[in-house]
């Protein structure tokens, strides 16, 4: 057995928003969540627009602090070790989040002197990546604002590679793309786990993707880790043929729903 | 120590670059910068007075630069939310004084680089005589007091990561109201006496005061051919005043930095907005 690459206990995080003078809402956007995720394997994290999946990454990746519960990655405890998580951790979000007037080579040699690393050898690895990936290295100079949502997405996993971590946090990574773009990626993330090992965690509402890609499926609704399993399994314990209907019978939620993102909203009177 | 100098390098990179791109628009800006300041200028001209235009000239160049570095860096958060970078800068393992660093380096050569190009403008357009002046002297001020603007620039910089819409705008307001107290182009004596002790408190007072009396501003024995200007002794005051104020502000931006950072992800503020 494997040691824990991700380790999360009972998360639970809310937010509040003012709605008026007198009134905050809370929204709670996990709920008690807890699942590990071992060293070389692949995660995936499904559910609809507002289930949590987000806050969950951003936790991860140091940009939210949880309410409680406890959140460890590769054995370092967040938010207390964050200086070291953020060296470990490479992560890309569902929006291709660049300098768009930069060209790709500028925006991935800032993220790597960012990480204090040595210029021309972060470009090799760049490009390394880039061409693994099916883009052209004459694409390497263009503005990001002259390339296609696909072309941005796979310079955004470049991006997050070229720091080269063992842990990558994949935050719907291809929504949106078009299918050679979507199946790009998806072959270079299966690459990627079987030649380095780098383990995954991906959030998803592509039932297709996740059953491809994951190892293991976690069922996230309204902040809720409502199933977890292999897809099998979860097909068995929802007794349904395929991911899709495991997913409704098991969280009563449609996928391509979107989830009210203030999820179990409380209002409450402001003291 | 390397890979904080690679970090360090990274702002300014990324700046230089940025410029680049926008290279229309910076040109726009500074034209702008430039015509407002030789505005400002020629009514001393008008009036017919040299110690007039010396004393707008100064106000115009010294709050152009220290209005730039502050804007600069603390505009440096609003401009990555904009972007949508912010959330990636945050996650880097990049320390927050080094990140703050960078962007102040690159502000300040920001500012030299804009207030070289409107005092080259304004010595076209008016009939500038600085000979005379204490220009080592003035310099020397002028160090001094970029860090205690870099200590403002840290604290205003919070404002949008506390609040993303409003925060931009409130730092403009503050930016406009160091621009009324500190006596940038008439004495503070003018401004009404409940509003007179605020200009103690911005920097940019002592810095306009020293530097005036520097260029030789005030002084009888200056003509318009010849200034007399004080020696640096003669500023110690001010310049005692902004060392204290940028050994406060400076510590105290960064600490204030880091404890809104704090909230913000407590609050999830750090997100992508505009």
């Amino acid at each position: 057995m494997k040691y824990s690459a991700i380790k999360v206990s009972h998360l639970r995080k809310s937010f509040r928003r003012r709605d008026g003078f007198r009134k905050t809402s809370q929204s709670l956007a996990l709920d008690d969540v807890s699942f590990t995720v071992a060293e070389g394997e692949t995660y995936g994290l499904l559910g609809p627009n507002g289930s949590g999946k987000s806050s969950l990454i951003r936790i991860l990746s140091t940009l939210l602090i949880a309410d409680s519960g406890e959140v460890r990655l590769m054995g370092h405890s967040l938010p207390a070790e964050q200086k070291v998580v953020r060296r470990i951790i490479g992560r890309v979000s569902v929006d291709a989040a660049f300098y768009k007037k930069l060209s790709a080579r500028e925006n991935l040699l800032y993220t790597a002197l960012l990480y204090g690393q040595e210029p021309r050898a972060a470009e090799r690895r760049a490009l390394d990546i880039l061409e693994r990936l099916g883009m052209e290295d004459t694409r390497f100079s263009a503005p990001l604002e002259e390339m296609s949502r696909g072309m941005q997405q796979k310079i955004s996993i470049a991006r997050a590679l070229v720091i080269n971590p063992p842990l990558l946090l994949l935050d719907e990574p291809t929504t949106g793309l078009d299918p050679k773009s979507r199946r790009d990626v998806q072959a270079f993330l299966e690459e990627l786990r079987s030649r380095e090992g780098t383990t995954i965690l991906l959030t998803t509402h592509d039932m297709n993707e996740a059953e491809r890609l994951c190892a293991r499926i976690g069922f996230l609704a309204h902040g809720k880790l409502i199933a977890e399993g292999t897809a099998a399994e979860l097909k068995r314990l929802a007794h349904t043929d395929t991911l899709d209907d495991a997913f409704i019978r098991l969280t009563g939620e449609d996928l391509t729903s979107d989830q009210d993102s203030l999820a179990e909203e409380v209002v409450v009177e402001e003291v | 120590m390397e890979q904080s100098i690679r970090q360090t390098w990274a702002f300014l990179f990324r700046g230089y670059h940025l410029t680049r791109r926008y290279l229309s628009w910076v040109i726009v800006f500074n034209f702008y910068a430039l015509v407002t300041s030789a505005t400002v200028a020629l009514i001393g001209v008008a009036a017919g007075d040299y110690q007039l235009t010396l004393t707008l000239v100064v106000g115009a160049l010294l709050w152009n630069f220290m209005s730039t570095l502050y804007n600069e860096i603390a505009m440096s958060i609003a401009y990555e939310r904009w972007e949508g970078t912010l959330e990636y800068t945050f996650m880097a393992p990049v320390s927050r004084f080094v990140h703050l660093l960078g962007i102040s380096l690159f502000s300040l050569c920001n500012s030299i680089i804009q207030t070289v190009i409107v005092l080259a403008g304004l010595l076209v357009l008016t009939d500038l005589n600085l000979s005379g002046a204490n220009i080592p002297g003035v310099l020397i001020t002028i160090a001094i007091s970029a860090v205690a603007f870099v200590g403002l620039g840290l604290i205003a910089a919070v404002l949008p990561v506390m609040s993303p819409e409003r925060g931009a705008e409130a730092t403009h307001i503050f930016q406009g109201s160091l621009l009324l107290v500190s006596g940038v182009y008439y004495p503070v004596e003018v401004l009404p006496r409940w509003l007179q002790p605020l200009s103690a408190l911005s920097p940019a007072t002592y810095t306009l005061s020293a530097c005036r009396k520097l260029i030789g501003i005030g002084n009888s024995a200056s003509t318009k051919e010849h200034l007399v200007s004080a020696p640096l002794s003669a500023v110690t005051h001010e310049l005692v005043v902004l060392t204290l104020m940028g050994a406060v502000l400076m510590p105290l931006g960064l600490w204030v930095f880091g404890k809104i950072e704090t909230w913000a992800k407590r609050h999830g503020k750090l997100k992508r907005t505009g």
